[in-house]
């Protein structure tokens, strides 16, 4: 494995948007497969020692991804994830919201754009997601990172500086 | 419903509020003259910053003076540095996944 690889990670506050790029070594037509398909996805997309868990999967536009992030104790958050836009294998929208396990929605959601690129072997993926507000931006952090946090006091300044600007 | 954070920084009159009040405690009036505000605009900036929790009023006589809450953008800072691990976490699963998957295809 390559541990040099990017990882970036920015916060526009103004815009509220969050951007991802992350590199990875492989073919990008094998990284859409593992953002699009299900068997693929319950693999990696909930942080251990979480999981993930796909109840139903219609990769089309208009169709939706319904599936649960599990916790060590069994608890499950359910989310919703409805592809808006799909361009194999570029790029791909959806819209992803919170949901009960009957699958009732709970608006607003955040909008993701997933934008596929490859270059001399490696994949590199974008990711750009808005957040209507902040409170749910605080739910999408509080499923199930609480353990893996640390607090960094310092990093406050930096803050700072990011408003400034 | 109330503002948040990112409604208030959304303002770049708000960000420059701040950015003094992180310095020094100010009162209304005084914020006014550096920014060349009538007081009413300043109340309505305060108001937002105050309803998110981003200052906080002290009185002091009879003026209040507004102070940073420093707390609260720890506090948001704290969900986005794990919202930032959980995802470099996803992606170091899913490159462990995808060298899986190309061994297997050799």
């Amino acid at each position: 494995m390559n541990n040099d690889l990017l990882f970036d990670f920015k916060l526009d506050k103004a815009a509220k948007m969050v951007y991802m790029t992350r590199q990875f070594d492989a073919p990008q037509a094998l990284v859409w497969d593992a953002f699009t398909t299900a068997e693929l996805l319950d693999q990696w997309s909930a942080p251990a020692p979480m999981r993930a868990k796909t109840k139903y999967m219609d990769f089309k536009v208009g169709g939706r991804r319904f599936y649960a992030m599990i916790a060590p104790d069994g608890s499950e958050g359910w989310l919703v994830q409805e592809y808006m836009a799909i361009s194999p294998i570029t790029n791909f929208k959806m819209y992803s919201t919170f949901a009960d396990k009957d699958e009732n929605r709970e608006m607003p959601g955040s909008e993701w754009d997933h934008n596929f690129s490859e270059q001399n072997g490696l994949t590199t993926v974008h990711i750009a997601i808005f957040n209507e507000s902040l409170p749910r931006l605080e739910r999408m952090l509080e499923l199930g990172f609480k353990e893996a946090f640390i607090m960094n006091l310092n990093r406050l300044e930096e803050v700072l500086k990011l408003i400034e600007r | 419903m109330k503002p948040d954070i990112f409604q208030a920084i959304a303002d770049p009159t708000r960000r420059a509020i701040l950015t003094l009040i992180a310095v020094e405690a100010l009162t209304p009036n005084t914020m006014a003259e550096k920014f060349d505000m009538t007081r009413q605009a300043v109340s309505k900036h305060i108001k937002v910053l105050q309803e998110c929790g981003l200052i906080k009023p002290e009185p002091s006589g009879r003026e209040i003076y507004y102070h940073f809450n420093a707390k609260k953008m720890q506090e948001f800072d704290r969900w986005l540095d794990q919202f930032r691990k959980s995802w470099e976490t996803q992606f170091n699963q899913l490159e462990k996944l995808l060298s899986t998957i190309k061994k297997q295809k050799k």
